[in-house]
């Protein structure tokens, strides 16, 4: 670890404040990615900026149609929340397989989100449910948000500060893990919503993506029959030691057939 | 009134009594030790597999803030290389190529880890930051990761003085009878397989601490090693080039090795050194990255087959040939795995008649690969578990009844192999019945058919093997090349009171010792086994010692404890005659009370050990005072553990996932002194084994970077991917030490892995697979079933 400053603000916006005065200040929140990076000397920022103490960032909330999770929820808190089991069952079912206690424990969802790890669960569902992220400054919609391997259309300075998911009528998330180190190896979110079906596979390929084959047949039939005879196109998928991308890509069709008999 | 004692002796599953320390966070790893006036080193490592090192700039780190020192190979002229402590020779009588192992790299890097520079600070981040300072310029080659490619012709040389990467070409039996046999065989089995590369990440990582004092030229180091003696030897008489009287080593707690803290380390050897260089004490800790590149990898075994059977299924013979990996320098043992260590194993528990094995040994640009948990004989075990399995399918009969064809039966010890052990004893029979029984074997099929019908591919596997342990005769391994005797080391100091410490040369990271060898002394000599202590780790406390590795602690090492301890009995019984007026052939001891025999009189151990320090009525003539004894003992013979291991699994066909749902162990450890240890290792050693098999492989990409170079690619079992583990143990003495004990340490990794693979290919039976690499991973398993199911279609 290189030596940093460390700040720690009680409000939005004089995190923002730091942030944007400084291009190489990083926020941290539950630092389960960032810590490892430092560690390995991976990540030099010049700034450290704790978020852990802007009370504005936190909170689970019930809005009429929409559940709202602010950027500090931990894993363990979504997992837990008596208001995400009954809105949405699927998200508390997901941050309770986020990694093992310890990251639970720490983790959030702000930084799960911000960060888009393609092999993280969050932003499965985030572009699952047609959530819109909201920053300091605006609204972004899921499907604006997510730019491929770690990017988002975040901008530089530009602070998540809430998760605003429409509630669905059924949703459901099925993942195979990595065997090493248990990140998503292929997953996949499906959601029947107002706005119509989304199914989104994660893990599998550079970032999170929506499967529109498979939207089509759910649409038409909510069933696992649907999904079952549709195969994902191994292009541009990952391959690597743990597997091919045509593993991968078949365990999209697995793992959709799983998320469909999950939201039942 | 009666004292009522609980039973600490031989065969008490009493509570260890170092887990308090170690539970409680208290006990005191090298890491733990701070020196006065301590500084820090970082070792600067190579990126790159293979490159010649054109310069190393280091002028504008040695300025940079809290830097003592910086040095590199060309600093150290006088030192020598990192010895190997075992000389093979190839078929022709000539002695193996052993290519110079600099403490740092002189000229050339020959894999990604392989240290260049040494730092030494104020700080381990100070030493850090000035290593990222250092300018080496790297003139990269190209490289060769694994075996096969490392002997293709064109290879680039690992070392410009072993043209090809050959180390030997070394073979062992009659190649002659076994010709003659394969020709009269009605069957032949060939089988080709892979024994795949282990990272063995112990908890805790390497470290170690030089100190260095000028006034009484005393070098110590604290290192976190399984035999510190043996570091003392290797590294001051070939290394550093210091006597024994001025080196202390001492390995204080170490947080598991499974081999790996066996072998002399470049950074041992660095850290004292430069200790002496800077005049103050110099601290080195691995990261996990460092454990992963440089700890001494297992196994990387590449092996064609052939068996011979006759129209009974009878194995006529056995002919094996492999490649041995041994990284880019010969680790301390790595030389003797793949040897003395792997084909004298090759005759396992059957009656083949006649074994030839040719193992080359072959130079890489990856790390060094040296013993991991079993050390060639789970690599011996795999084959031959394998191999026979193969050969009941192809030849059409059940594979428990093939094996019991050509078991060893159980009147046949002494057994003579065909490559050069003569077990001693065993009844492999009796294991595999009790393992069949306990795994419920008979009624498998039923359980097959349950799990199809919840859509699951249910599979049984069976291995029954032998190991060779409790090592080593001293003649017989130097004959074989062996550079150093392998007798274990016993000191019993009876004090004034009656309570005893125990001085052992062999060294408990995570065995559990500290119980165990104190249940020998409760056992012998009566004492309450909360006063007696056992001793081990630091060469300034113990005579000497070889330390622990290959099961011996309890064969070689308990049996020097019992030699010591005869002598003290029979010391302490002459005190015992003079005080009761009796001689010395009449009285008897027995635990703790000493009677002239057919009277009640009688003294006890409290008495006698008083005496011998208060001599006031005491044979002084006779008798020296004290009470206290070492022995030597150098073993007979290896030991032969054996035993059967049933493994059942079940498939997801969907995502090739395997789970191990029932793991049965059935092993002949000789006598059990502390049932709940037994249980304890073979369990640990099993989960290590299903993780060689299921989970774990070092994988190098072919310009030798290692992919699986953290915990993020390198599937080290969790808890959640293991089943519970069913142990029983059935007995044969071992009949050449006098605690008939065999040892218990590495059964579990050896048996195991051929259990696990025989139920997985077992439930792939409908796909028509012959073998399964290990590990055998979800994404492999699928490709199969997958495959399968093309075929089916086409």
């Amino acid at each position: 670890m290189y030596d940093f400053a460390y700040h720690k603000p009680t409000s939005v916006a004089d995190a923002v404040k730091i942030l944007s005065a400084d291009p190489d200040a990083r926020p941290i929140s539950g630092g389960q990615t960032l810590l490892p990076a430092l560690k390995h000397r991976l990540n030099k920022p010049t700034s450290v900026v704790d978020l852990s103490g802007i009370a504005e960032l936190k909170g689970i909330k019930r809005n009429g149609d929409t559940l709202v999770i602010g950027a500090l929820a931990k894993h363990v808190e979504v997992s837990n929340s008596p208001e995400v089991k009954a809105a949405i069952p699927a998200l508390a079912m997901m941050a309770g397989t986020i990694g093992d206690t310890q990251v639970r424990n720490r983790g959030t969802i702000g930084g799960s989100v911000a960060n888009n790890d393609p092999a993280a669960d969050y932003p499965s569902a985030v572009l699952g449910l047609g959530a819109t992220v909201v920053t300091d400054k605006r609204r972004i919609a899921a499907d604006d948000f997510f730019q491929g391997m770690f990017t988002t259309a975040l901008e530089p300075g530009e602070l998540l500060v809430a998760i605003e998911f429409p509630i669905p009528e059924k949703a459901g998330y099925a993942k195979m893990r990595n065997p090493a180190s248990r990140y998503v190896m292929a997953g996949v979110f499906v959601a029947k919503t107002t706005s119509g079906v989304r199914v989104v596979v994660n893990g599998a390929g550079p970032g999170v993506f929506r499967q529109a084959e498979m939207e089509k047949a759910l649409s038409a039939s909510w069933s696992e029959a649907a999904v079952a005879g549709i195969k994902q196109s191994a292009d541009g998928l990952n391959g690597d030691i743990h597997g091919s991308a045509e593993y991968r890509a078949h365990l999209v069709t697995v793992m959709a057939k799983r998320a469909v008999a999950a939201a039942g | 009134m009666d004292v009522v004692t609980p039973f600490e002796g031989i065969g008490a599953s009493v509570r260890r009594k170092e887990d308090l320390r170690f539970l409680s966070g208290r006990g005191q790893y090298t890491d733990d030790i701070n020196r006065p006036n301590q500084t820090y080193a970082y070792i600067l490592r190579s990126p790159h597999a293979h490159a010649r090192i054109a310069g190393i700039d280091f002028a504008a780190a040695r300025s940079m803030p809290g830097v003592v020192a910086i040095f590199t190979g060309a600093d150290m002229p006088d030192l020598g290389g990192i010895p190997c402590g075992w000389q093979i020779h190839n078929k022709d009588g000539s002695p193996m190529a052993e290519p110079m192992h600099p403490v740092l790299a002189v000229g050339k890097v020959r894999f990604v880890g392989d240290a260049v520079a040494v730092v030494i600070a104020e700080s381990r981040t100070q030493a850090k930051d000035a290593a990222e300072a250092i300018n080496v310029d790297y003139d990269v080659l190209p490289a060769v990761a694994g075996v096969e490619a490392a002997i293709a012709p064109g290879a680039p040389n690992v070392h410009d003085d072993v043209p090809g990467n050959v180390c030997y070409d070394w073979h062992i039996g009659d190649s002659a009878v076994n010709a003659t046999a394969f020709a009269g065989a009605s069957k032949v089995i060939e089988f080709d397989l892979v024994n795949n590369r282990l990272v063995p990440n112990a908890m805790e990582p390497r470290a170690a601490i030089g100190d260095f004092d000028r006034t009484t030229d005393e070098y110590t180091l604290f290192t976190t090693s399984q035999n510190p003696h043996v570091i003392r030897l290797l590294m001051g008489a070939f290394v550093l080039h210091l006597p024994e009287h001025k080196l202390r080593v001492v390995a204080p707690d170490v947080g598991g090795g499974f081999g790996s803290k066996i072998f002399h380390y470049a950074e041992e050897a660095i850290v004292t050194w430069a200790a002496g260089k800077v005049c103050r004490p110099v601290k080195w800790t691995a990261d996990r990255t460092e454990s992963f590149l440089t700890d001494a990898h297992g196994r990387d075994h590449v092996t064609k087959a052939r068996l011979a059977l006759d129209a009974n299924g009878k194995f006529l013979a056995l002919h094996v040939q492999t490649l041995a990996n041994m990284g880019a320098y010969l680790s301390t043992f790595a030389t003797s795995v793949p040897t003395y260590l792997y084909a004298t194993l090759l005759s396992g528990v059957y009656t083949t008649p006649t074994v030839y094995a040719e193992v080359k040994a072959v130079f890489t640009n990856t790390v060094p690969v040296d013993a991991y948990r079993g050390a060639g004989r789970p690599e011996a075990t795999f084959l031959l578990e394998r191999l026979v399995d193969v050969a009941a399918r192809e030849t059409g009969i059940d594979r428990v009844e093939i094996r019991r064809r050509n078991f060893i039966p159980a009147d046949a010890f002494p057994y003579q192999t065909p490559v050069a052990l003569q077990y001693d004893s065993g009844d492999y029979k009796a294991t595999l019945d009790m393992g069949l029984e306990a795994a419920g074997w008979a009624e498998f099929e039923q359980r097959r058919a349950e799990a199809k019908a919840r859509g699951k591919l249910r599979g049984i596997g069976i291995s029954t093997y032998v190991e060779a342990c409790g090592i080593a005769p001293s003649a017989v391994v130097g004959s074989l090349g062996a550079r150093a005797g392998l007798y274990e080391v016993g000191t019993i100091r009876v004090h004034p009171t009656g309570s005893v410490t125990v001085l052992t040369g062999t060294h408990s990271h995570g065995q559990g010792h500290e119980t165990t060898l104190a249940q020998l002394v409760t056992d012998r000599l009566g004492v309450p086994l909360a006063q007696v202590d056992i001793v081990h780790g630091d060469t300034a406390k113990i005579p000497f010692g070889m330390g622990t590795y290959g099961s011996r602690s309890l064969a070689v090492g308990g049996s020097a404890m019992v030699k010591a301890m005869d002598k003290i009995v029979m010391k302490a019984r002459k005190i015992a005659a003079h005080l009761m007026e009796a001689s010395v052939e009449d009285v008897e001891f027995d635990r703790g009370t000493f009677r002239v025999a057919g009277t009640d009189k009688t003294k006890s151990w409290g008495e006698i050990a008083l005496t011998a320090y208060v001599p006031h009525n005491y044979p002084i003539e006779e008798l020296e005072p004290g009470l206290d004894e070492t022995a030597f003992y150098d073993p007979k013979n290896f030991t032969y553990p054996g035993g059967c291991h049933i493994c059942e699994v079940e498939i997801e066909p969907e995502t090739g996932q395997v789970t191990v749902v029932n793991f049965t162990a059935v092993d002949d450890v000789g006598r059990v002194i502390n049932p709940m240890i037994v249980e304890g290792q073979v369990q640990g050693g099993v989960c290590q084994g299903i993780g060689q098999a299921l989970l774990e492989s070092a994988i190098y990409d072919e310009n030798g970077q290692l992919l699986s170079a953290s915990f993020m690619d390198y599937q080290m079992p969790r808890a959640e991917d293991l089943p519970p583990v069913s142990v029983a143990t059935h007995t044969t003495l071992c009949t050449h030490n006098p605690l008939g004990v065999k040892g218990c340490g590495e059964v579990g990794a050896i048996g195991s892995p051929p259990a696990v693979i025989n139920a997985v290919v077992d439930a792939l039976k409908e796909y028509g697979v012959r073998h399964i690499e290990m590990p055998a991973t979800p994404a492999k398993i699928w490709n199969i079933i997958n495959a399968g199911h093309k075929l089916a279609a086409e």
